[in-house]
C-alpha cells in the first residue's frame, strides 16, 4: 500500500479509538515521551502492560473461584489493573476497574464475576486493537516512512 | 535763903493750875514715850518703807519732846540747878531735833503726797485693763464659737444638715430662745418659713418680701436688731412674757454665676435668706457687740457652706443625666448595629433571591432569542432582555455600594494584565461607540508596566464606567484613553490638593484620561456628580437612562485603590474630560510561592530542561512505573526505579534531589517511606523532595501527605507539561502544595 495511505489509515485508526473511548489523553501524553533517544518507548509500556494485565486477570479469575474469597487480596489487584490502564490510557479497562473495586468493597461475588467478565472483554479488545495498530506503524516504518503524530 | 542752887519755880506748887499741868505733861511725857514705840513696831512690821531716816529723827524728835515734859514735871516743885541744866539741855536738843525735822518734812511732805497720786492714778489703770481683758476675752470666745460653728457648718455638704447645723449650734452658743431661717420661694416674692429650732415641723409661713423691714435687714450686711413684733418675729407661740430681743441678719445665697474672674461678687444680684435669732424672752439679756459680729460671720460662713452644697447638687446632677445620656446613647448605638446587621442580611437575602430570577430571566431570554421569532417577537424579547440586564446592573450596583457604604468591600487584588483590560474595555466601547459615530482611541503610554497587581474587575468596572459614560454624554466627535504611569511632579495637583500621593518601590501611580467632546457640565454640576443617585437635570441626560449610582460607585472603588478621581469640563457645550489616579502594585520577577498557579516565567521547552537530575521513582505497579520514568527521562532526569519502600530506603541517597512515590496503593505505607526518609536525612539541604503521587486528591490524602513531610501532592495521570511545571517549581522553592 502506498506510505501516504498507510500514515492515513493509522491516523484514522488511532482517532477512531480516541473516539470510541478505547484510549484517552494519556495514550497521547505516552507518544509524546516517545522520541530519538527511546524510540520504542510506547511499544515497551503496552506491552509490559499486556504481561501485568494477563497475570492480574489469572489471578483474579482464580481468586474468584476459592471457597473463601480473599476480597482484600482482590481489590488490591484491581487497583494495580486500574493504575495501569490509567497509566497506559485504556479508558475503558480502567472504567471497569473501578466498578470492580466497589463490588470488591461491597463482597459482591455475583457483581465480581460479572464485572471481571468484562474486563477481560474489554482487555480483550484493546490489546487486539493496540496490537493492530503497532503492526501499521511497523508497516509505515518498514516502507521508510515515519510515524505521523 | 541758903545759897542752894535750886530754882524757884514761877508759881506755887500747890496751885490747881499747877496741878492740872503737872498731870497734863505727865501724860504728854506717856503719849510721847508711846508713839515712837508704836512707830517702830509698826516699821519693824512693815519692809517697805522707804523712810526710815525720818521715822528715826520723829522718833528722836518725839523721845526729846517727851523727856523735856519729863523733866518739867520736876519743875513745878524746888528744884536744883541740876535739874535745871537737864532741863535746859534737854529742851535744847529738842529744839534743833525738831528744827532739823521741820526743815526735813519740808522735802519730804509733798513726796508723800505725790505718792498717793500715783496710787490712785495706777489703780484706774487697773480698772480700765481689767476691762480691756473682759473685752479680749469675749472676742476669742466669739471666735471660738465661730470656728468651732464654721466646722460643724463645713463638715457637711448636705443643705439641710447644714442649715439645721448652724441653728443648733448658733441656739447654743448664744443660748438663744428661738433661731429661725427664712428662704425665698421660687417666685422670689415671698420669704418661706423652711428651719427653725425648737419647733421640729415648721407650718409653712410665709412672708412677702418686700416688708420694709425685711429690706432694711437685706441691704445691710450687719446684723439689725428688728422688734419682735414684726413678722419675722413672731412666730413663737405668745406668752405672757416680755419678749426678748430680736436680730436679724441676711444670707447670700451665692450660685456659680456669681462669681465671675474679673467680677466678684456684686451684692445687687443676690438672693437673700432671713436669719432670725431671738433671746430668751423675760431674760435681761441685750445684744452684746460680740455676739452680733458672731451672728454676722457665722451667715456669711453659711452662705458659703450653702453654696457648696448647692455646686455639689449641681454637679451630682450633671453626672447623673450624662449617665442617663450614656445608657440612652448606648442603646442607641446597638440599636443602630441592629439595624445595619439587619439591613446587611436583608441585602445579602434579597441579592442572592433578586438574582436567581434575574439569572433565570437573562437566560431563558437570550436562549429564546435563538430561537425562530417573528420580528415582533424578537424585538420584545430584545427588550426584555435589555431590561433584565439594566435591572441587574442595578442590583449589582446596589449591592456593590451598600458593601462600599459599610467599608466590607474588599480588593481582590491579584496580578493581571494591564494592557488586556484596557483592550477589553475598548473593545466592549467599540460597538455602541460606532453606532453613535464616534471615534474612540486608546493611548498607552511606553513606561506602562504590561503587568500590575490591583482588583482587575473593579478596575475594569471603574475604567469601562468612565468611558461609557463618555459615550453617553457625546452625540458625535471623538474620545480619547489616555493611560499613563504619573510621575511625582505631577502627582501633586494643585486641583486635588488633599491628595498627596506618595510613590514607593513596589508601586506607581496609573493615571487614566478619559477626553469627549460632549455636552460637558456646568461648573456647579461638578461637585454633585460623584454623589448617590444626583443627576443633572439637563434634557440630554433625561434619555440616558442609569440610576446615578456609577459615578458613586467609581469614587469608593478609585478610593479603596488608595487613589482620586475628578472630573474637569470648561462648560456645557465643551466636553468634559474625567481623569483619575489609582495606585497599583509592580509584579516581582519571581513568582511568590502561596500562589501555585500563577503564570509561569517561560520555562524552556527543551527537553532536556533538567539536565541529570537524580531522581528516585517509587512505585509498586511497574505500568505507571515505566510512564513516570519515560516522563522523567524525557525531561533528562537520570532515573532509578524501586519497587518496594525496602528498596527505596535501602537506595535513596543525598545524590537524589526528588523521590517520587505511589501512595494510593493500599498495604504498601508510602507515609512511613517518607517519615523514615525524613529521618535519615537530617539536614534539610541534603534531603531530597518527596512527592506523592496519588489518583487521589481528597482532603485525608492531603493531609496525610502533610503530616509526614511530604513536599507536595501530584495527581495522576501526569502530562509532560503538568510533570515538567512541577520539578521547576519545586527545584525553586521546594514546596509545591499541589498540582492538579
Amino acid at each position: 500500500m502506498d506510505l501516504v495511505q498507510l500514515q492515513r489509515q493509522l491516523v484514522d485508526y488511532r482517532t477512531s479509538l480516541y473516539h470510541e473511548g478505547f484510549l484517552d489523553e494519556q495514550f497521547t501524553q505516552l507518544q509524546s515521551l516517545q522520541d530519538e533517544n527511546n524510540p520504542d518507548f510506547v511499544v515497551e509500556v503496552v506491552s509490559l502492560f499486556f504481561e501485568d494485565s494477563e497475570r492480574l486477570l489469572n489471578e483474579l479469575s482464580k481468586a474468584l473461584e476459592q471457597q473463601v474469597i480473599d476480597f482484600k487480596r482482590m481489590d488490591a489487584q484491581v487497583h494495580q489493573l486500574k493504575g495501569s490502564s490509567s497509566s497506559i490510557g485504556a479508558h475503558r479497562v480502567q472504567k471497569l476497574c473501578i466498578v470492580f473495586r466497589n463490588y470488591c468493597e461491597a463482597q459482591n461475588v455475583e457483581g465480581c464475576l460479572k464485572c471481571l467478565q468484562q474486563v477481560k472483554h474489554e482487555y480483550g479488545i484493546i490489546k487486539t486493537k493496540l496490537e493492530s495498530m503497532f503492526q501499521l506503524e511497523q508497516q509505515i516504518l518498514n516502507a521508510g516512512g515515519s510515524i505521523p503524530v | 535763903m541758903d545759897s542752894c542752887n535750886c530754882i524757884e519755880p514761877q508759881w506755887p506748887p500747890d496751885d490747881l493750875l499747877m496741878k492740872y499741868q503737872y498731870i497734863s505733861d505727865f501724860f504728854i511725857a506717856l503719849a510721847y514715850f508711846s508713839i515712837p514705840l508704836e512707830l517702830i513696831y509698826f516699821v519693824k512690821k512693815s519692809a517697805v518703807f522707804p523712810y526710815r531716816w525720818v521715822l528715826v529723827q520723829f522718833g528722836a524728835f518725839i523721845v526729846l519732846c517727851g523727856a523735856t515734859h519729863l523733866i518739867n514735871l520736876w519743875t513745878f516743885t524746888m528744884h536744883t540747878r541740876t535739874v535745871a541744866m537737864v532741863m535746859t539741855t534737854a529742851k535744847v536738843f529738842t529744839a534743833v531735833v525738831s528744827c532739823a525735822t521741820a526743815l526735813m518734812l519740808v522735802h519730804i511732805i509733798p513726796d508723800l503726797l505725790s505718792v498717793k497720786t500715783r496710787e490712785l492714778f495706777l489703780k484706774n489703770k487697773a480698772a480700765e485693763l481689767d476691762r480691756e481683758m473682759g473685752l479680749i476675752r469675749t472676742q476669742e470666745e466669739t471666735g471660738r464659737h465661730v470656728r468651732m460653728l464654721t466646722h460643724e457648718i463645713r463638715s457637711t455638704l448636705d443643705r439641710h444638715t447644714i442649715l439645721k447645723t448652724t441653728l443648733v449650734e448658733l441656739g447654743r452658743t448664744l443660748a438663744l430662745e428661738e433661731c429661725a431661717l427664712w428662704m425665698p420661694t421660687r417666685t422670689g416674692l415671698e420669704l418661706q418659713l423652711s428651719y427653725t429650732l425648737r419647733q421640729q415641723n415648721p407650718v409653712g409661713y410665709t412672708v412677702p418680701i418686700h416688708l420694709p423691714v425685711i429690706n432694711q435687714v437685706f441691704s445691710s450686711s450687719h446684723a439689725v436688731k428688728i422688734s419682735p413684733k414684726c413678722p419675722v418675729a413672731r412666730i413663737r407661740p405668745a406668752g405672757k412674757y416680755m419678749p426678748g430681743e430680736v436680730v436679724a441678719v441676711r444670707v447670700p445665697l451665692l450660685h456659680l454665676s456669681n462669681f465671675q474672674i474679673n467680677d466678684w461678687p456684686e451684692l445687687s444680684t443676690k438672693q437673700y435668706a432671713l436669719m432670725v435669732l431671738m433671746l430668751p424672752s423675760d431674760s435681761a439679756r441685750q445684744w452684746h457687740v460680740h455676739e452680733l459680729e458672731l451672728v454676722e460671720v457665722v451667715a456669711d460662713q453659711v452662705a458659703v457652706a450653702l453654696s457648696h452644697a448647692a455646686i455639689l447638687e449641681e454637679s451630682m446632677r450633671a453626672r447623673d443625666l450624662l449617665m442617663e445620656q450614656n445608657v440612652a446613647l448606648d442603646l442607641a448605638r446597638r440599636e443602630a448595629e441592629t439595624a445595619i446587621r439587619a439591613r446587611n442580611d436583608f441585602l445579602a437575602v434579597m441579592n442572592h433571591e433578586m438574582r436567581t430570577p434575574m439569572h433565570a430571566i437573562i437566560a431563558l431570554s437570550s436562549l429564546l432569542q435563538e430561537t425562530e421569532l417573528t420580528p415582533e417577537q424578537r424585538l420584545m424579547v430584545e427588550t426584555i432582555l435589555k431590561s433584565s440586564n439594566l435591572l441587574s446592573t442595578l442590583i449589582n450596583d446596589v449591592l456593590d455600594l451598600s458593601r462600599l457604604e459599610d467599608g466590607s468591600l474588599q480588593l481582590d487584588l491579584g496580578t493581571f494584565n494591564l494592557f488586556a483590560v484596557f483592550r477589553e474595555v475598548l473593545n466592549l466601547i467599540k460597538p455602541i461607540a460606532s453606532v453613535k459615530k464616534l471615534h474612540v482611541s486608546l493611548n498607552l503610554a511606553p513606561d506602562l508596566p504590561e503587568y500590575a497587581i490591583g482588583d482587575e474587575k473593579r478596575l475594569m468596572q471603574t475604567i469601562l464606567n468612565v468611558v461609557g459614560n463618555a459615550v453617553k454624554f457625546s452625540k458625535e466627535g471623538s474620545i480619547s484613553i489616555t493611560a499613563f504611569v504619573a510621575k511625582s511632579e505631577l502627582l501633586r495637583d494643585s486641583r486635588t490638593p488633599e491628595f498627596f500621593p506618595v510613590p514607593s518601590d513596589n508601586h506607581f501611580y496609573l493615571r487614566v484620561q478619559v477626553k469627549d467632546s460632549g455636552v460637558g457640565i456646568s461648573p456647579q454640576d461638578i461637585p454633585k456628580l460623584f454623589t448617590k443617585f444626583a443627576q443633572t437635570q439637563s434634557t440630554a441626560t433625561r434619555n440616558s437612562g442609569g440610576s446615578g449610582l456609577g459615578l458613586a460607585i467609581c469614587k469608593r472603588f478609585v478610593n479603596l485603590m488608595e487613589g482620586h478621581i475628578w472630573i474637569e469640563s470648561e462648560g456645557l457645550g465643551k466636553g468634559c474630560t474625567a481623569i483619575f489616579m489609582v495606585k497599583l502594585g509592580i509584579p516581582e520577577r519571581s513568582n511568590e510561592p502561596k500562589l501555585p498557579f500563577m503564570p509561569k516565567v517561560p520555562t524552556n521547552h527543551g527537553p532536556t530542561a533538567f539536565p541529570g537530575l537524580k531522581v528516585l521513582v517509587m512505585d509498586e505497579n511497574g505500568v505507571s512505573r515505566m510512564v513516570t520514568k519515560g516522563l522523567l527521562v524525557h525531561l533528562g532526569c537520570d532515573v532509578t526505579m524501586v519497587s518496594s519502600s525496602e528498596e527505596c530506603l535501602r537506595v535513596v541517597s543525598h545524590e537524589h534531589k526528588v523521590v517520587f512515590m505511589d501512595v494510593c496503593v493500599p498495604g504498601m505505607d508510602g507515609y512511613e517511606v517518607a517519615i523514615r526518609i525524613n529521618e535519615k536525612f537530617t539536614k534539610r539541604h541534603e534531603r531530597p523532595v518527596i512527592v506523592a503521587l496519588t489518583g487521589n486528591t481528597d482532603k485525608v490524602t492531603k493531609e496525610n501527605c502533610m503530616r509526614v513531610g511530604m513536599d507536595g501532592i501530584i495527581l495522576k495521570p501526569v502530562s509532560l507539561d503538568k510533570m515538567r511545571s512541577v520539578l521547576s517549581d519545586l527545584l525553586e522553592h521546594r514546596v509545591l502544595f499541589e498540582a492538579i
